[in-house]
């Protein structure tokens, strides 16, 4: 009897399997062919997508960090080299303005009853992209070595600060805190975030033109400099391939990270029981008696090719549909590899960061046709200042001068 | 060799430089010289999961008709190549009027990005160099003194660094001169200074990368220099030997005058390859504190999410012009030298 049971469990599974890999996704025929960042969430995603494939739908993913710098090419191509780009609030910037990807309204209407309103990525009242799952930079504390210096969690930049001192000072460790300060595009996204903390605009209103060259621009650099005083000496080459390990192996007791890699700093490898047991992840930190926290929102959605057939594009909107669904979601191991905006998605302890910064009102990060270039002229530019060599006034000069030799090349200033 | 043999022999390379290297530096040099047409903006409302605000896109409708009529974009002249991320004539002119000293307008020069990687690739150039000649002509000479039995091992181990791939090799250093790494720690045990960081420090950091280009290099001047030893005439050097000349002697006045054709070509290999250099910088995450010509190029292209073509193209002939002006010297010696021959 007992055989027997586990003999039909074994067939049950094996169909499951046989079903899984042949889901119905109500495609007749077409192509699919995916490029999407490498990451585990977005894995979990294209992996569901492509159980659409069949006899009669072809179905190919490039899953690369490179993403970025080929999709614009890729796409522009006729047909395009990739029906569907998986994007973020700053990559769907270059194929908008590329005139790359198409509105996806006729699709919706005709498939997406299961979408809710806040996936749907609307630009000038057409849908452009399908968002699945949320992200921000938010502050990670150790509440046993808090508990040890006898410290609250802090709430502010000012309070991250005389924690650090405090942790310093009672000999716990030597450089308590860190955050993603490499001098590429990371470095550039903490002066984004800590610049929307003291509420500045980063463009005169309606035009391209710089206006980071200001009071807040000061306070941003000197606090962003404050924090590095506590931060190892090599903070310049610090990512979140850097961080988390240091994280994970106990020397450091707070840091901004994305609330993407908290998954990893609270699973049961690659760190020790106290270590993990004593992680926290907390909101967003505010700065300067502000109420706005230092840290800016993210989407991650997919976008369909203008360059492609329209049997293509249902093709891929179906399997795509079928990647973000709610069985995707509620697959083994799936639930907390992201703060997913599906339905079935259940908030766990590694979700509590971003769900505490998109409640107390962050920014999406601005999807302006030119903020690439002044990321770009942040990023060049604060080295000089976080190392000491120049003032904050030169630093945010430099910033406007870089950033309108740029956007004068790419046509956005004259 | 007849002339038309010469030429269907060549025909087949010819053909391929042409086509691969020859046409694209032209289409570089045409890309360098445009700027991007007016970008027609249009105010937009956009939605995301978090909230509606009101923003800016690029009406595509508008520039779809500009570019149709315009593919290449708006004619530019020279302005690519003096604006503030190339020449920047317009600020070292001010930067000139304004300071007070030489050491001042210097200071000032290194804020431009253009000269600031100027500055450390023409560093780099000029202590590689000649310090790859001196080392694999060392190398050289010690493993051609070795027994017949432990040769071959060695220059194969002689030849690791060139074997492995640069951005690997530089990889491997940057994990051992980490602060927990077995060179920075020892470091910092010789110095008794815990804040010793190889990576923190600018001049540290410069001298890093320097000792890493001499590492990476030097096995290509070795074997070069290596099968250049095994032709020197035996005949000459018993000569000298009998003559009572030094070992020392012997190298210098015998084998380096020998060499000096190999000296030549590798001198022009190295200044070359170290001006474009490269993938230390990206292995050693270095941009804060070094940054060269190939750098500037890649990261207008790969730095961030809007890439700046115009620019990496003006970079590019920089670049080139830079070579060129590098290897005239040498370039000139061997014409001469050639004339010589001839006559």
């Amino acid at each position: 009897m007992n055989m027997m049971k586990t003999m039909a469990a074994g067939a049950a599974v094996t169909i499951g399997v046989a079903t899984a890999a042949h889901a119905d996704c109500g495609i007749a025929s077409g192509n699919v062919s995916v490029l999407a960042n490498d990451f585990p969430a977005l894995h979990a995603v294209v992996s569901k997508a492509e159980e659409c494939a069949s006899s009669t739908v072809t179905f190919s993913k490039n899953h690369t960090t490179e993403h970025r710098d080929i999709q614009v090419a890729a796409m522009t191509a006729n047909p395009s080299e990739y029906t569907t780009a998986i994007v973020a609030n700053s990559s769907v910037v270059p194929l908008l303005n590329g005139g790359l990807i198409r509105p996806l309204d006729d699709l919706v209407a005709k498939h997406g009853q299961n979408l809710k309103k806040n996936q749907l990525i609307t630009i000038d009242g057409k849908i452009m992209a399908i968002a699945f799952m949320a992200n921000a930079q938010h502050l990670v504390v150790r509440k046993d070595i808090l508990d040890e210096v006898g410290l609250d969690v802090p709430e502010t930049y000012e309070d991250v600060l005389a924690a650090a001192e405090a942790i310093e000072a009672a000999g716990v460790m030597e450089h308590p805190f860190a955050m993603l300060t490499m001098s590429d595009w990371n470095l550039g996204e903490e002066f984004v975030n800590m610049y929307l903390g003291h509420g500045g605009e980063f463009f005169k209103p309606g035009t391209a033109e710089p206006a980071v060259n200001n009071e807040k621009g000061i306070a941003t650099l000197n606090m962003l400099k404050a924090l590095v005083e506590y931060s190892n000496p090599d903070f310049l080459t610090y990512n979140t391939g850097v961080v988390a390990p240091i994280w994970e192996s106990g020397n450091l007791a707070m840091a901004q990270m994305w609330g993407s890699s908290m998954g990893q700093l609270l699973d049961d490898e690659g760190s020790t029981e106290e270590v993990v047991s004593g992680t926290l992840p907390v909101g967003a930190m505010t700065v300067a008696g502000g109420t706005t926290p230092a840290s800016s929102l993210w989407w991650d959605g997919f976008t369909i090719a203008v360059n492609i057939s329209d049997e293509d594009a249902e093709a891929t909107f179906l399997a795509m549909l079928n990647g973000i669904s709610n069985e995707m979601v509620m697959e083994e191991g799936n639930n907390d590899k992201a703060v997913w905006l599906m339905d079935a998605y259940k908030p766990g302890i590694a979700a509590a960061g971003i769900a505490a910064t998109a409640a107390a009102g962050a920014d999406p990060y601005p999807m302006l046709p030119y903020m690439g270039l002044l990321h770009g002229a942040f990023f060049a530019e604060l080295p000089d200042f976080l190392q000491g060599n120049e003032s904050a006034e030169q630093t945010l000069a430099d910033i406007e001068a870089a950033y309108i030799t740029a956007a004068k090349e790419k046509g956005f200033l004259q | 060799m007849k002339h038309k043999t010469f030429f269907w022999f060549i025909l087949p390379s010819l053909a391929a430089m042409l086509l691969f290297i020859a046409m694209p530096l032209v289409s570089v040099a045409i890309q360098s010289l445009f700027v991007e047409h007016d970008q027609v903006l249009i105010e937009v409302e956009n939605c995301t999961p978090f909230k509606c605000e009101s923003s800016v896109a690029v009406d595509q409708e508008a520039t779809a008709a500009l570019r149709e009529e315009r593919p290449l974009g708006q004619f530019n002249a020279l302005g690519t190549y003096t604006n503030r991320s190339h020449l920047a004539f317009a600020e070292v002119r001010e930067a000139w009027n304004a300071s007070g000293s030489l050491y001042e307008f210097g200071a000032q020069l290194m804020n431009l990005p253009f000269y600031k990687a100027l500055a450390f690739t023409i560093t780099y150039t000029a202590v590689v160099t000649p310090f790859v000649i001196v080392l694999g002509l060392a190398i050289a000479l010690g493993v051609n003194a070795l027994p017949q039995l432990v040769k071959g091992p060695t220059i194969f181990c002689s030849l690791l660094p060139m074997i492995v791939t640069p951005l690997i090799g530089s990889l491997i250093l940057f994990w051992m001169v980490d602060a927990d790494g077995i060179l920075g720690a020892a470091l910092q045990r010789i110095f008794d200074d815990d804040q010793l960081s190889l990576k923190a420090s600018h001049s540290l950091t410069w001298i890093m990368l320097i000792v890493y280009g001499i590492w990476h290099s030097a096995p290509f001047s070795f074997i070069v220099f290596y099968a250049g030893l095994q032709t020197v005439p035996q005949e000459t050097l018993e000569a000298a030997q009998i003559d009572g000349a030094t070992r020392w002697q012997r190298v210098r006045y015998v084998v380096v005058p020998y060499m000096t054709p190999l000296v030549v070509f590798i001198t022009l290999m190295q200044l070359m390859d170290n001006f474009r250099v490269f993938e230390p910088i990206v292995g050693f995450s270095a941009s804060a504190k070094a940054t060269s010509l190939s750098w500037i190029i890649f990261n207008d292209l790969r730095g961030g999410d809007i890439q700046l073509f115009g620019s990496a193209a003006a970079t590019s002939l920089l670049t080139i012009l830079g070579v060129v002006v590098l290897l005239m010297p040498v370039l000139i010696r061997t014409w001469q030298e050639f004339g010589r021959k001839v006559v």
